[in-house]
């Protein structure tokens, strides 16, 4: 049984058929890149799968269940996590704050108003190791809002990843970070990712990053999925090329770089 | 191992910091204690009103500091604890003080439920207006319902018929106004004590983080589990409880409860203090309260316009101060300490 399955999933927006018809069989422990050109509906996939957006028609089996009218909440509860792509953080809570918020929530502590935050220590030592995980470890009295961007897009894949989740959306991990940080972010977010058997589905634009990280990769294409296979049947597949790079080719996307 | 340090530094600072508070507080409320015995009665009073606005002022905070949400409409709570000690001690002849706090209470918790349920399902204006508006609903009823409610004549609460602490305190004899005065005082301070604790440790706690998390960044909140509105009806409920006990405390010290405490110029003198305080910090409400009190029986007695003078105080007030007299404080003591 698949981890995640949709069926027929479809989110229209008006004449944009941003999610059409996908059917997708995410397996246990995979870590799937979902490329496309922009507007491919990667985000709106990751939106509808996640309960940012409700489905119009089809279904989406997590674990075997239907969770398709299933709440935000709900959909955490079970196991679904995800980080935005544009930075979505507590800004005026520290680094530490934001990350024990979210353990505090996965262990059901937040309706707890009888003891003080800071005195459980089981806690507090969770989210000082997630924060050295994601090497933040530093930054842990800092607000959010005064993190530099780097350190922003890690808090917020830590705060995804402090909830234990099953399944991991990773919106563009990497977008708006110089070229020299984003492979020691993939690094970073790979290596606790991997390590902690997570199945992670991540929407990136750079190829190389995405031939370089992943299992299983997905190629959208105006909301329905183009292709999908292993990076090297990706990287051969002339259909791809031409609508991600516009040429193909034997070594299409080495040309480009 | 850098982990493990930095979790004991970071403990130990909080524990310093946790035992400085403690000796700060410790030694403003021992100053309190102290208050009646150098002060004169009047000034006692004075501050008394002001210990009890700084109770509604901090249930005010919880909503607008913590969890983000400006309520135009809490003189709806502190009026229905006024009202219910008044129709208590009216209608059920009780004389106990912990009887009427425990009912009025019971009011305002079951009103504020009522009310919050149905505001807390929107945010910004909308949700100040929505409770702004039913707080007039319930003003416009203590307005016209005056068999019951006694109209613009108010109720009277006696002080002369109260007991504090089940009958072991009573007022009844020749020289019981000073002594109301005096050991009001010390019930009106203790419960302060009591309230500003509780709300300190709520404010800390998970549940409390929370809500900062809702006032943050409310999409976000929900994406780590948190039932946004849930959370936000709770918190809705506690400041209005805060924010009744504050009503119910005021009741006997006034003497009388009229409609001009369910009235909106009234909501906004609670939303005045929290922001004169600064409504960014634990203690701002506090100081706003008591500050405001002040300021505003400074205004009465110096002129006839006093609307007006006060107006042109605190409207200065806010825009040279604002982060409020705790916001800008504590810059200044943070500039000098560097």
């Amino acid at each position: 049984m698949s981890l995640l399955e949709t069926i027929h999933l479809k989110k229209y927006f008006g004449d944009t058929h941003a999610v059409d018809d996908v059917n997708l069989a995410i397996e246990e422990g995979e870590f799937v890149s979902l490329v496309g050109p922009n507007g491919a509906g990667k985000t709106s996939f990751c939106n509808v799968v996640s309960a940012y957006y409700t489905a119009d028609s089809g279904s989406i089996i997590f674990k075997g269940t239907d969770v398709t009218h299933a709440s935000v909440t709900e959909r955490v509860k079970a196991g679904i996590a995800r980080s935005f792509q544009l930075v979505n953080l507590f800004d005026d809570l520290t680094a530490f704050d934001n990350v024990a918020l979210a353990i505090f929530s996965r262990e059901g502590k937040t309706r707890n108003m009888a003891a003080l935050a800071r005195r459980d220590s089981a806690v507090t030592g969770e989210a000082d190791t997630v924060l050295g995980q994601f090497g933040l470890a530093s930054k842990r009295n800092e607000l959010g809002r005064s993190l530099a961007q780097g350190e922003r897009k890690l808090l917020d894949v830590a705060l995804a990843y402090a909830l234990r989740p099953k399944l991991l959306f990773l919106d563009e991990p990497t977008s708006g970070v110089s070229t020299r940080d984003k492979g020691q972010i993939m690094d970073t977010i790979a290596a606790v990712v991997r390590g902690e058997g997570i199945t992670a589905v991540v929407v990136e634009h750079d190829m190389d990053v995405v031939f370089t990280y992943s299992d299983r990769i997905v190629v959208m294409h105006q909301g329905a999925i183009l292709a999908k296979g292993t990076p090297d049947e990706i990287r051969t597949n002339d259909q791809v090329a031409m609508t991600l790079i516009g040429s193909a080719g034997p070594d299409a996307f080495a040309r480009k770089e | 191992m850098t982990a493990t340090t930095t979790t004991t530094t970071a403990a130990d600072a909080g524990m310093a910091s946790f035992l400085r508070l403690l000796v700060v507080a410790m030694a403003i409320l021992f100053g309190l204690a102290l208050l009646p015995a150098v002060v004169d009665p009047y000034q006692t009073v004075l501050i008394t009103y002001g210990l009890i606005m700084a109770i509604a002022a901090l249930g005010f905070n919880l909503l607008l500091g913590y969890t983000g949400l400006l309520s135009f409409g809490h003189s709806a709570y502190f009026g229905t604890g006024a009202y219910t000690v008044a129709f208590i001690v009216r209608d059920l002849g009780a004389q106990s003080m912990e009887l009427c706090i425990i009912g009025g209470l019971a009011g305002t918790v079951l009103v504020s439920a009522l009310f919050g349920f149905v505001c807390v399902r929107h945010t910004r204006i909308f949700f100040g207006i929505l409770t702004l508006a039913l707080s007039q609903v319930l003003w416009s009823l203590a307005f016209k319902f005056f068999w019951v409610t006694g109209g613009t004549d108010g109720i009277r609460v006696a002080y002369a018929k109260l007991t504090l602490l089940g009958g072991l305190v009573d007022f009844a004899g020749p020289g019981s106004f000073q002594r109301f005065i005096f050991a009001y005082y010390y019930y009106v301070l203790g419960l302060f004590t009591l309230a500003t604790v509780i709300m300190w440790v709520i404010v800390h706690s998970p549940f409390g983080m929370a809500l900062q998390a809702i006032r943050d960044n409310e999409t976000r909140a929900s994406f780590v589990g948190i039932s946004v509105r849930r959370y936000r009806w709770i918190a809705f409920v506690i400041s209005g409880a805060f924010t009744g006990l504050a009503g119910i405390l005021w009741v006997p010290l006034n003497g009388l409860t009229t409609p001009d405490v369910l009235y909106w110029p009234f909501s906004g003198e609670i939303v005045f203090m929290s922001v004169l305080g600064g409504f960014r910090t634990f203690v701002g409400p506090i100081v706003g309260a008591v500050a405001f009190n002040y300021l505003k029986t400074a205004a009465v007695a110096s002129t006839e316009y006093w609307q007006l003078l006060l107006g042109v105080v605190l409207v200065t007030l806010v825009l040279v101060l604002p982060s409020g007299i705790v916001g800008t404080a504590a810059r200044l003591v943070s500039r000098f300490t560097r």
